[in-house]
């Protein structure tokens, strides 16, 4: 461009008072490669910070296979599915503790999956007006409080008043079912699978009650006023419009609740018991990978004790990566319905 | 039309008062658990609370001490970890909700990124000791800082991309109108028109991590006296209440509950106050 | 008819800014303008209307490239500000949005104390003293008519303003950078009626010195405010001329049944 253009374009305008001169067409030409430069960088920077990220999650994983190497060279699968776990004679497998995992977190989504339904019915169906932040902000200051909190509480003042009401009560009246009674056999020592479970639920409860209530509140009031608008009641239009509405939101923050639960350690660790076994009754001991890691990577010794627990900790990690990867599918699902992003 | 209830919509009446009730059990089971524990925190802490948990370090078991090594170390740590998470979160959120428009890498990220967030802490604990702590061969507050970090930079990489999603794009085209340069839009405009949602969600993230003991059990680990040497293992609230807690010791249990009761209301406090002043802001 | 024919002889003859040649503009796959010629003249007001959809702040936004900020639009023909195609490729966009400005329908205060919302755009392309940067906020401030209203307000938000307020604030910092010309889309259309009486006004006066362009939804405003006005309709320009005549005469029957309502 011309002299004359470029200083029209660069601001000499009838109104200017300065001059247009070589000076300013150089200074204003700087500027612009000055900016284009710096938003070029200003791209570089954020995304090799977006990818580090990635990066992390691939360092982890990559940090837990080379970490066991050694143990599944030694065991193969058979580390999996043993259930010796013996590290005076240095024989591994991991079976309790993959047990104690899953049955503890399927507990606790047993008893938090309807409390939590209700608690989300309660917030976006019931509750009036003026009380519904201090109650969801409640909600979720109980997901805030740390687990070891859960844990000490959990033993010191939990466990005791289980052991001494609610698990003789359950030995009695459920004890001689046939099957169901063998979960509730055995001394009430207040610690154990049960007991862990239990806590476990009132943890994860907050997760799944909030992302149910953020999902049910995305429901178009239009749609539930036609309900209404038939005659239904609140009940039914939770149940037939809501409900199926928000179907995968449901289950993808039940996943996350879950996702959660299994990767608790320090509530687990306080009342599990922390004995590797498997066994029927639900109010024995057992030890879940999290704990079994938390109690004894101190005093591991050599011989591949360490790389056992590494192990167990790769296979936790592999658990509850496939478990969340699945509940982001599922909350994508709903979220693209509404045209959101996730 | 009759006026006649029929037996019909006597039994939908029933079925509806009782899913509703059932709810409002839900909730009230919630909230008693939550009084629950914070009224015994209160009750067993309170006991254990002196100014000696503040001015004395942590004692050898059956003497007297306090915890305020452990609270140093904490302060410590979660300061540090904050600092290193917070550039990281940022400028990764930045990406996201910036750029975060073609190609792979931000979707992949995003995904990533929500799987972190609930990744069990202890794992992210035997990252840090595997390629940090087993290679050093030492235990440090380096490495407590460090793990504290990763499971912080999720947080503040999803609140702040949410929080930049939320600027108008008109407010962005104003700026763009006057001629400015992608990265001042982004930085001098978006950026601090949201400046308060990003604050929460460091805050978040500090609350996050003030918490968590698994990720420090094998990278800070615990020391039993004052120690400000970042290259060595440091005590630490968590842990020590861990430690302490399991105990036969009473005067060491009595502690735990002092410290649980500090690192729990200390935690709660920064989550209400984030959510008030977050709350007036969008008002 | 005399006086009207008189009124526009008495404007002196403008010379075009900006001459739109055969531009067509792309949503993705869907045509959001067709085959658009026309002259914007320097220093007067041309107004764009029409119902919703028909292309207006399309239109207005390639003026300034504004589309470029979204991937998956495209526009395509030749848009002539001084003697250059602004369209082409090697125009710096961010140099033409200093010399081309641009008011939205939200009035957009920056999160900025009122000073830094004018200081902003001046600063990205100027080093003045403070002294010089203090006179140029007074100066766009009272271009807009807010000077009074904000001159002991300077270090407070622009959000503590109301929204009359507000967009006089923005016109002011669009005024700020001493552009060429100025783009408003739908200046008024969040405001009560007195605000946009003072905007009306103020265009009024800022015509001496910019050319400007302007959406509006609101015919009487377009006949108030602008001397040239162009009447669009999915897409096309059906009609454009001197205002006075097209809202007495429009040429075409389409311009008629959207001018008198009976349509849009």
């Amino acid at each position: 461009m011309s002299l004359t253009e470029a200083s029209a374009l660069a601001g000499n305008t009838h109104q200017e008072k300065y001059v247009s001169t070589e000076e300013q067409q150089r200074q204003i030409a700087a500027r612009l490669a000055r900016q284009r430069f710096q938003d070029a960088a200003f791209r570089k920077v954020t995304l090799s910070f977006a990818l580090l990220v990635l990066l992390l999650l691939g360092a982890i994983i990559g940090s837990l296979i080379w970490g066991s190497y050694p143990i599944f060279e030694k065991f193969g699968f058979g580390f999996l599915t043993s259930r010796d776990w013996n590290p005076v004679t240095n024989e591994y497998g991991a079976a309790n503790a993959i047990y104690g995992t899953v049955v503890t977190s399927l507990i606790a989504l047993l008893i938090a999956f309807p409390v939590s339904f209700g608690i989300a019915i309660f917030l976006t169906e019931l509750c009036p007006a003026w009380l519904k932040r201090p109650l969801g902000t409640a909600v979720e200051l109980l997901a805030a409080i740390p687990s070891i909190i859960y844990g000490m509480w959990g033993l010191f003042v939990f466990a005791p008043l289980f052991a001494e009401y609610a698990q003789p009560f359950l030995t009695k009246n459920f004890g001689d079912i046939p099957l169901i009674g063998q979960l509730f056999q055995g001394a009430p020592m207040g610690i154990g699978m049960l007991t862990a479970g239990i806590i476990l639920a009132i943890m994860v409860i907050p997760f799944i009650a909030s992302v149910m209530r953020d999902v049910f509140e995305i429901v178009p009031p239009v749609l539930k006023e036609s309900a209404y608008g038939l005659g239904a009641t609140t009940w039914e239009v939770v149940r037939n419009i809501v409900l199926p509405y928000t179907k995968a939101g449901v289950v993808g923050g039940t996943m996350l609740g879950l996702g959660r639960a299994l990767g608790e350690t320090m509530a687990v660790t306080f009342v599990i018991g922390n004995t590797p076994k498997i066994a029927a009754s639900l109010f024995e001991p057992g030890a879940s990978i999290a704990s079994t890691i938390a109690n004894e990577f101190a005093e591991a010794g050599e011989g591949g004790h360490i790389a056992a627990l590494i192990g167990v900790g790769l296979v936790l990690f592999l658990i509850t990566f496939v478990v969340l990867a699945l509940a982001k599918v599922m909350l994508m699902q709903l979220s693209k319905r509404e045209g959101a992003r996730t | 039309m009759s006026t006649a209830i029929s037996p019909l919509y006597r039994k939908r009446l029933f079925i509806n008062r009782l899913a509703l009730t059932l709810a409002l059990a839900a909730m009230a089971v919630g909230m008693i658990f939550l009084l629950w524990i914070l009224t015994v925190l209160v009750i067993k802490g309170i006991g254990g609370l002196n100014l000696a948990v503040f001015t004395q370090m942590t004692p050898s078991p059956g003497s007297a001490g306090g915890l305020l090594n452990a609270i140093f170390g904490s302060f410590v740590m979660v300061l540090l970890g904050t600092l290193i998470a917070t550039p990281i979160g940022i400028l990764a959120g930045i990406y996201l909700a910036e750029f975060g428009r073609r190609g792979w890498v931000a979707p992949t990220t995003r995904f990533v990124n929500d799987i972190l967030l609930s990744a069990p802490s202890i794992i992210i604990g035997l990252f840090v000791y595997t390629i940090y702590v087993a290679q050093v061969k030492h235990f440090s507050a380096w490495a407590g800082a460090m793990a504290l970090a990763i499971i912080a930079i999720p947080v503040i990489v999803r609140t702040t991309e949410t929080m930049l999603l939320l600027v108008p794009a008109s407010l962005r085209e104003a700026a763009a109108a006057l001629g400015a340069p992608e990265w001042k839009v982004v930085s001098y405009v978006a950026l601090r028109a949201v400046r308060a949602g990003v604050i929460t969600g460091v805050l978040l993230a500090v609350a996050r991590i003030s918490g968590e003991t698994a990720p420090l059990l094998f990278t800070s680990l615990n020391n039993q006296f004052w120690s400000s040497d970042l290259n060595a293992p440091m005590a630490n609230l968590p842990v020590v209440i861990y430690q302490f807690a399991m105990s036969p010791f009473e005067n060491w249990v009595q502690l735990a509950w002092a410290g649980a009761m500090l690192i729990t209301f200390s935690v709660l406090a920064i989550n209400i106050i984030t959510r008030v002043v977050f709350r007036q802001r969008t008002e | 008819m005399n006086a009207v024919l008189e009124s526009v002889e008495a404007l002196p003859a403008a010379s075009p800014k900006i001459s739109v040649k055969n531009l067509n503009f792309f949503y993705g796959g869907f045509q959001g303008l067709k085959d658009i010629n026309l002259d914007i003249l320097e220093r007067r007001i041309t107004a764009f209307i029409g119902p919703s959809g028909c292309g207006k702040s399309t239109l207005l936004r390639t003026l300034n490239r504004m589309y470029d900020l979204y991937p998956g639009q495209r526009a395509e023909g030749e848009i002539i500000m001084n003697g250059k195609n602004i369209l082409d490729k090697s125009q710096d966009v961010n140099l033409l949005r200093a010399k081309v400005g641009m008011v939205f329908q939200k009035p957009t205060p920056f999160p900025m104390s009122i000073y830094d919302n004018i200081a902003f755009g001046v600063k990205l392309y100027e080093n003045l003293a403070k002294a010089e940067m203090d006179e140029r906020v007074e100066w766009a401030l009272n271009k807009a008519a807010i000077w009074g209203e904000a001159k002991d307000k300077l270090k407070q938000s622009g959000l503590s303003l109301s929204g009359g307020q507000q967009q006089r604030l923005c016109i002011a910092r669009a005024v700020a950078v001493k552009p060429e010309v100025v783009l408003l889309d739908e200046p008024t259309s969040a405001l009560d009626p007195i605000s946009t009486a003072k905007i009306e006004e103020l265009l009024h006066e800022l015509k001496h010195d910019y050319t400007i362009a302007i959406v509006t939804h609101n015919m009487q405003q377009a006949a108030r405010v602008s001397d040239f006005t162009a009447y669009m309709y999915l897409g096309d320009l059906v009609e454009y001329g001197v205002t006075d005549e097209l809202f007495i005469k429009p040429k075409k029957k389409e311009t008629e049944d959207y001018i008198t309502g009976r349509f849009g």
